[in-house]
């Protein structure tokens, strides 16, 4: 029974400092981050599906290069004539066939050599592509005949980064995310903790409650990291997102949103007993703002009246703010409404939660 | 934080606890003394439970005293957990975590305690000390739960229905440990709905029903307060005419007898007398047996014999 001397009466002697590694916080801590890595739907939900998401809007709403258009000609002068215009890809084709491409709408215009040096172009006028190719083709002949502009033209392309959709969409991902997240991982975690009658064990042993709570916050700072810094570095690299204001700013408006949210899921487990008693509360709570917070759309779409309502709603401050620092450069101290919002959503659930919350 | 002064490992007065109309627990005293293994006994709803957690400090009560180790709850609930191994009834540990890992955890919860690989030998899950939780069996996540509770050190461990839903063999093996944490002299309270499990590792046992204690004492000294030391069941065959209760009880050496569901009951002091004497009334009376089973009284007849029904209403 040598295993039993090493256990039965080893309190009585002198303690041992323990570790760090060892100490109560770092295995909570620990504990939150092991049951996340070893659950695989998590790991998607949180990293993969943002992600997927972006890359999937991003292409279907993507900003189109200007279209080149199709045309054809009968005689390799003309062809060469109307090459010189960067917007027309001209075909050499026999009448024949030219005709015949036309009637399928292989191409849009079909110029042909006229009586003398004259041109004629056979194009649909209902067409706006045959249309603005008529405009092209017309302008490249004269150009090639010598015809010099009366009035000197330059143009500025305006195309900017920060205008288009990806840019609309990536910081409403991401507050959608960190909503998700922080409502998720703590509302599902202490609510199966509670049903398991594990809450109950955990309270009926020496740990401190607080850090019990601490230890999902500190895990929960940690994934943040991970989670803000795939979906953003995912938007500037790939989209090429802007990121206008300070990045610490950025991280602070993160932090900021994921502890409102995660006080707002420990409010929401705070009694909750079931799995679906738990989901049902979160649903209620996410889905009015998957709706008006403006994730996908802005939130300004919605009819005046309901604008206080949705200014107040968490996601809407949050989004709100990230829009406005990523793609406008706002400073903090311009997004004070925002972050008092969000900072009033924090404190109330917070304290809402530890006045509610049952251990067992 | 000697065990010998001159305090019981706890003391329970006049305890009450109420759950809307129920009466859970009806003024309940209650003493144990350092280095006892004390077992709590009734059936399902006799308040068994409900007691063990207010001693935990998991429950308040709705009136009297608990004291543990000369502390009460109000005055050293830190100091307290820090003393107690506790084992709920129905409690599921993190089926992601491995063995080793939720050991680990519990052990950062105390300012001393036993080192993480000891208590892992000690309940013999060495071999599983890198498997997850979820793939335990029942037995093993018992003795789990086990680990979890003494890892502390504990110098009081309360069990609640250690071995419930256990196949015999993973019951044995927790009984085991409860005998070794017992040798080492260290005071448990268990609670448990089987017999067998109280005789063997009680030194004492309260019955409980109704929220009450109704009998106390070691298993020895209950089972001879009922003054009988041996039980008969037997059983007739359907068409045979039944024996009167009345007759049988004026056989030789019979003390008493009972009908439950077809089967005769008779409680018996003295074996070789009884047996042949009701034998041959029966051959007299053309009565045939179909079942004849005797055995050593229990503490289950105990509570029989004092409430007239089962512990385990199977």
């Amino acid at each position: 029974m040598s295993d039993q001397a090493a256990v039965i009466g080893t309190r009585g002697a002198a303690p041992r400092r323990l570790p760090l590694s060892e100490t109560s916080l770092v295995q909570l801590t620990l504990v939150r981050f092991r049951e996340f890595w070893r659950e695989p739907e998590a790991i998607f939900w949180t990293f993969v599906f943002p992600i997927l998401l972006a890359a999937g809007l991003g292409i279907a709403f993507r900003n189109r290069p200007p279209e080149v258009l199709q045309i054809g000609a009968t005689s390799p002068a003309l062809a060469a004539a109307l090459k010189a215009d960067k917007s027309l890809s001209v075909r050499l084709l026999n009448r024949g066939a030219g005709e015949e491409a036309l009637r399928l709408g292989r191409i849009v215009l079909l110029a042909v050599p006229g009586d003398a040096s004259s041109v004629v172009f056979r194009y649909d006028d209902t067409n706006p592509e045959s249309r603005t190719a008529f405009a092209l083709a017309g302008r490249a002949i004269q150009r090639a005949a010598g015809v010099r502009d009366a009035v000197p033209v330059s143009t500025a392309i305006v195309r900017e980064p920060g205008s288009r959709y990806i840019d609309f969409l990536v910081p409403g991902l991401l507050g959608m995310n960190l909503m998700g997240s922080g409502i998720w991982s703590l509302g599902f975690a202490i609510v199966d903790a509670r049903r398991k009658k594990l809450l109950k064990r955990l309270v009926a042993s020496p740990m401190s409650r607080a850090e019990y709570l601490l230890s999902f916050l500190l895990s929960r700072l940690a994934l943040l990291l991970i989670e803000v810094g795939v979906l953003v570095g995912f938007g500037v690299f790939v989209f090429g997102v802007p990121l206008r204001g300070p990045v610490w700013e950025l991280a602070l408006l993160c932090l900021l949103a994921s502890l409102s949210f995660s006080a707002l899921g420990l409010l929401i487990a705070s009694r909750a007993r079931t799995i679906e008693a738990a989901s049902g509360l979160m649903n209620f709570v996410m889905l009015p703002m998957w709706v008006f917070s403006g994730v996908f759309f802005s939130a300004e779409r919605f009819p005046e009246v309901f604008q206080p309502f949705i200014r107040s709603l968490p996601l809407t401050a949050v989004i709100d703010a990230l829009r406005a620092s990523m793609l406008q450069g706002a400073r903090l101290t311009a997004l004070a409404p925002e972050v008092a919002v969000m900072a009033a959503w924090l404190l109330v659930s917070f304290f809402a939660a530890l006045h509610l919350f049952r251990w067992r | 934080m000697s065990s010998s002064e001159g305090h019981p490992a706890l003391r329970v007065r006049a305890l009450r606890k109420s759950y809307k109309d129920v009466v859970a627990v009806d003024r309940l005293d209650l003493d144990v003394s350092y280095g006892e293994c004390f077992g709590l006994l009734g059936p399902n709803g006799a308040g068994k439970t409900t007691t063990i957690e207010i001693c935990e400090g998991l429950l308040a009560p709705d009136a009297g005293t608990v004291e543990l180790l000369g502390l009460s709850w109000h005055s050293h609930a830190v100091q307290l957990r820090q003393r107690l191994g506790v084992q709920l009834q129905e409690t599921q540990l993190s089926e992601k975590l491995t063995v080793e890992e939720t050991v680990r955890l519990f052990r950062s919860f105390y300012y001393r305690g036993a080192p993480v690989a000891g208590v892992i030998a000690m309940v013999q899950l060495e071999e599983k000390r890198a498997a997850r939780v979820g793939a335990l069996s029942g037995g093993q996540k018992q003795r789990l739960a086990m680990a979890c509770a003494l890892v502390g050190d504990p110098d009081l461990l309360f069990l609640d229905e250690p071995t419930t839903g256990l196949d015999p063999q993973a019951r044995r093996q927790v009984w085991h440990l409860v005998e070794r944490f017992k040798s080492a002299g260290r005071t448990i309270i268990l609670t448990t709905h089987y017999m067998e499990e109280a005789e063997r590792l009680c030194d004492r046992v309260a019955i409980m029903d109704h929220g009450r204690i109704i009998a106390l004492g070691t298993p020895r000294e209950l089972i001879a307060s009922i003054g009988v030391e041996h039980m008969v069941e037997f059983a007739v065959g359907d068409s045979m005419p039944r024996p009167e209760l009345a007759a049988l009880e004026t056989l030789d050496g019979v003390k008493a007898a009972r009908l439950e569901n077809g089967s005769y009951q008779l409680q018996v002091d003295e074996l070789h007398r009884a047996v042949p004497a009701l034998l041959a009334d029966l051959a007299r009376r053309g009565v045939a047996v179909t079942e004849l089973r005797t055995h050593s009284a229990t503490l289950e007849d105990v509570f029989v014999s004092l409430t007239g029904r089962h512990l385990r209403d199977e």
